[in-house]
């Protein structure tokens, strides 16, 4: 408890101190973070291996590039970003000076995940430097090595006091969300995220909530189904399926699903050969408990394809389920694991009806040649984000938003949505002492004369 | 649970798409517009009987801004609800990206009773344009505003979607038990801690909230200024609704100096405003409760009383009242005013003020008066607060282009005119691709290569353009 005080303590201290706050002072950290990134980037690679079996490409297409385009973007929009934003004024307000100054909002708390380790503290702590704030990091203890990693590197290349690095798990985490923050950026899942705003709110701490959810994937009949089981292969087996905008299960015509089935099968031997695990591209469940969890999801059900385990690497082969109940514990939960179940559905109506019976999703992919229909899909439902035609993309594009809604979370970032979630929007109006004129028509005492006008 | 059949049914209303459709946002908004024109009687006469509000008050603070507001979001209503294009990489130059604007559903509105329709009003003026379902929840302790609100406005709105629910404490409690998907809370964030209570209901159903709370708001007057106008603008803002105002100037600070200058001019001003007897005066107010009565007639026990001072409890009636000479640990720097009584706590200089205000809670408003421009912006810029004004007091809420909301204690979140509708909105980011060109996706897929990466990197990389800017 002392610890986190203290930690906490000198990043406000720091934060009082003013020097995270001159645009010239986020763009240096900003660029030593990407020094960080380019001189480590062989350490981080290897911590992403051990942690997940992440192969080179992977790891760096997916961790490594997404930090330095963001940095990139970030340090070249940041002084169009910060400067205060004229508004439009009224009659009243014409000669005045109205505009929104975006301020820091003190210490932000960042608590990342283990899927995706790197990129999932790094990102949030861009935006947040960015914003003129301290910031307190807490990777994912589940991730270890990349933990250690970030705890090891961060204070090599950024102030030390305005953004520590706290590791340790769960006593370490409840302890450091009894401080005082003054925003929280958490990812992760539902349950955590609940325990995360309810400690927030015993200081009215603000919140930004990038949780999970079962992100369906609907193929339509009519649709190119070659292309569209190839794209979803790449997204429901990427990170052995630990990646929270998986495609998490298929909505498709009972008709489909056994075409579904082989062009998926096709293409996971094009991707990983005929032995998946010799793949040097396939990684492996992160621990025991995960594996057992995902291995427990099969039981009962149709496999169609897959269904190998081999615990002592934490291996689950890329599986999918056939005919699945809409009941059964693998459509009860998020699977996070290559698991691919197949529930059949006899249209469009019933597979939005499907999905507005249950939670809202991070993440909603919908197949189909018909625009209409894909636009009726996306008006009928709600969901964090969208990607038409394909899945997981949505994510790529720092200009969209990236969060989720409902149970899925709340808030959200991505390029300038990461700098106007971390700051405060002042409103500002500096009027004259002079031109007191104007102000006798509000002073009493009233009358009908003066509301009339 | 007394609440559930109601919300599951503005659920299922909602679920339904009805309140989707632009045409239907619009007519129940302008539905909203005849209640206020055809109520006008009624709602003068229902805050005059709460809270012994001026007419000229109610016109302008719970009729014109409202109104505004419903202006401003009917004449921007399609544009707004647009999909937002956005800019796109190389790689997805023949996609369709854009942020779509969803309704979250379900909201709650929680209104106080210090502005008992405004701060219901036009939080519902922000859901509705969002294409939410929405239940209101007025104060109950402005009651005879709370029985026309729940009497009248649903005659105005579509059952199916729109509902008023009443009650106190406890009805307050047994809803926030349901599932919201949205909750909108204006109140305090004093004692009792009811925005912590909110947050934590909201936090088992992980529905996201904007806290509207209060505080303290510093207003700092320099040595050199205008004292004529400087006191009449304060007076204004101080005792409006007879100091019943979140962002009310809740105590001054200047020095001695300029407290034996600001005195003369605060009572010509509050005579100016409402006469030798203000108690006769049909412009000032009352306060609202015998409870906030006697808390606030408490606060007079704080430096010595320089201006006013003079109470009567069966009309619940305080002075318009100034204390000068007022200590930090005086009752009356203890908590929020919310009532017509004006601290002035004296301190040496600017920089001792800006400690002053930055040793204690970040406030909704920070006023700040001086001719010397470089003061106002001095105070600006050392200090945090969920809106500022220069040289007056009140006025930036009255433009809605400017976000309303705090920081810290004094709340979380903000509205007024689009920042209404993108409050209650779900920005939801949506990319549409085709089917077709399937090569172009060839490099991401395994097996991996170092020459497919380059390629990747090549169509999504992000490069910073000028290398030598700011250092």
């Amino acid at each position: 408890m002392e610890r986190m005080q203290q930690i906490v303590g000198r990043a406000r201290a720091a934060f009082k101190s003013g020097r995270s706050r001159p645009l010239e002072f986020r763009i240096q950290q900003l660029k030593a973070l990407e020094r960080m990134v380019q001189e480590k980037e062989k350490e981080i690679l290897a911590a992403l291996k051990a942690d997940l079996n992440k192969c080179g490409h992977n790891a760096y297409s997916h961790e490594i590039l997404g930090v330095l385009g963001e940095l990139a973007l970030t340090m070249e929009k940041l002084p169009a970003w910060a400067a205060p934003q004229p508004v439009k004024k009224n009659l009243l307000t014409m000669r005045d000076e109205a505009y929104i100054n975006y301020e820091p909002l003190g210490v932000v708390l960042v608590i990342g995940a283990w899927n995706y380790p790197f990129v999932l503290v790094m990102q949030p702590l861009i935006g947040a430097i960015a914003a003129g704030n301290a910031v307190v990091v807490k990777p994912s203890e589940v991730s270890e090595n990349t933990a250690q990693l970030v705890a090891e590197l961060l204070p090599q290349y950024l102030d030390k006091d305005l953004y520590p690095v706290v590791t340790g798990g769960v006593p370490e985490t409840t302890d450091l969300l009894t401080q005082r923050f003054d925003h929280i950026l958490y990812t992760g899942n539902t349950a955590v995220g609940k325990i995360v705003m309810a400690a927030a709110a015993k200081h009215l701490t603000p919140v930004t909530l990038e949780l999970g959810g079962k992100s369906p994937c609907y193929i339509d009949k009519d649709c190119d189904l070659a292309v569209a089981c190839r794209r979803i292969t790449w997204g429901k087996y990427m990170n052995c399926g630990q990646t929270c905008i998986a495609p998490d299960y298929i909505l498709c015509d009972p008709s489909i699903q056994g075409k579904v089935v082989e062009n998926i099968k096709a293409t996971l031997k094009e991707f990983y050969g005929e032995d998946v695990k010799s793949s040097p591209d396939y990684e492996r469940i992160i621990n025991k408990r995960h594996f057992t969890r995902v291995k427990s999801l099969l039981e009962g059900q149709k496999i169609a394809h897959g269904g190998e385990t081999d615990e002592a690497s934490c291996f689950i082969a890329p599986t999918i389920l056939t005919d699945v109940s809409p009941e059964s514990k693998v459509m009860e939960e998020e699977i996070f694991g290559p698991v691919l179940p197949i529930v059949t559905v006899k249209s469009v109506d019933e597979a939005i009806e499907f999905i507005n019976l249950r939670e809202k999703p991070l993440a909603l992919y919908v197949f189909s040649n018909n625009k209409q229909l894909i636009k009726r899909v996306i008006s009928e439902t709600s969901s964090g984000g969208v990607t038409g035609n394909d899945v997981i993309m949505h994510f790529f594009l720092s200009t969209l938003p990236f969060g989720g809604v409902g149970h899925s979370g709340m808030g959200a970032y991505h390029g300038k949505h990461s700098f106007e979630t971390f700051s405060h929007r002042r409103a500002c109006l500096i009027k004259d002492l002079k031109m007191e004129s104007t102000n006798k028509m509000r002073y009493p005492p009233g009358s009908q004369k003066k509301v009339d006008w | 649970n007394p609440f559930a059949g109601l919300v599951s049914h503005l659920r299922a209303s909602w679920l339904n798409g009805k309140t989707r459709p632009m045409e239907y946002r619009v007519a129940q908004l302008e539905a909203l517009g005849r209640f206020l024109d055809e109520k006008k009687q009624e709602i003068l006469e229902a805050t005059a009987s709460d809270l012994g509000k001026a007419p000229f008050e109610t016109e302008l603070s719970e009729i014109l801004l409202c109104k505004n507001e419903l202006h401003a979001t009917l004449n921007n209503l399609s544009r707004w609800m647009k999909d937002e294009h956005v800019d796109k990489n190389l790689a997805m130059q023949l996609d369709s990206a854009f942020i779509r604007k969803d309704p979250y559903g379900v909201v709650l509105i929680i209104a106080p009773w210090n502005y008992p329709i405004h701060l219901f009003l036009v939080p519902l003026i922000g859901a509705i344009a969002a294409g939410n379902s929405v239940i209101v929840k007025p104060s109950e302790v402005s009651k005879k505003t709370e029985r026309l609100v729940a009497e009248a406005l649903p005659g105005y709105l579509d059952k199916d979607c729109f509902a008023v629910v009443t009650g106190g404490v406890q009805d307050t409690t047994r809803l926030l038990e349901n599932k919201f998907d949205y909750i909108f809370f204006t109140g305090t964030s004093c004692s009792p801690p009811v925005g912590r209570i909110i947050m934590t209901a909201a936090a088992k159903h992980l529905t996201p909230v904007t806290l509207e709370l209060g505080g303290k708001n510093p207003c700092y007057v320099s040595d050199t200024c205008d004292v004529t106008n400087v006191a009449r603008r304060v007076a204004w803002g101080r005792f409006f609704n007879a100091g019943q105002t979140c962002i009310a100037p809740d105590y001054l600070l200047c020095t001695v100096e300029m407290q034996e200058k600001l005195l003369p001019a605060l009572q010509k001003a509050i005579e100016d405003f409402y006469g030798p007897n203000p108690r006769e005066s049909p412009d000032f107010g009352r306060i609202v409760s015998d409870k906030q009565f006697q808390r606030v007639q408490r606060l007079l026990g704080s430096g010595r009383v320089a201006l006013g001072g003079q109470t009567d409890e069966a009309e619940r009636y305080i002075a318009p009242t100034v204390l000068a000479d007022v200590l930090p640990s005086d009752p009356a720097m203890q908590e929020e005013v919310f009532g017509p009584i004006l601290p002035i706590v004296v301190i040496a200089n600017m920089d001792e003020a800006i400690d002053f205000i930055n040793a204690r809670p970040r406030p909704l408003a920070i006023y700040a008066f001086s001719s010397n421009d470089k003061v106002v912006n001095q105070v600006l810029e050392r200090t945090s607060s969920g809106g500022f004004c220069g040289n007056d007091t009140l006025m930036h809420v009255t433009l809605t282009s400017l976000p309303f909301g705090g920081i810290g204690n004094s709340g979380l979140g903000m509205y007024h005119g689009k920042f209404s509708f993108d409050t209650f909105s779900h920005r939801r980011g949506c990319l549409k691709r085709g089917m077709g060109r399937e090569p172009l996706n060839a490099p991401r897929y395994p097996p991996y290569s170092q020459q497919n990466f380059r390629v990747i990197q090549a169509t999504s990389r992000v490069t910073r353009k000028n290398d030598c800017t700011l250092l």
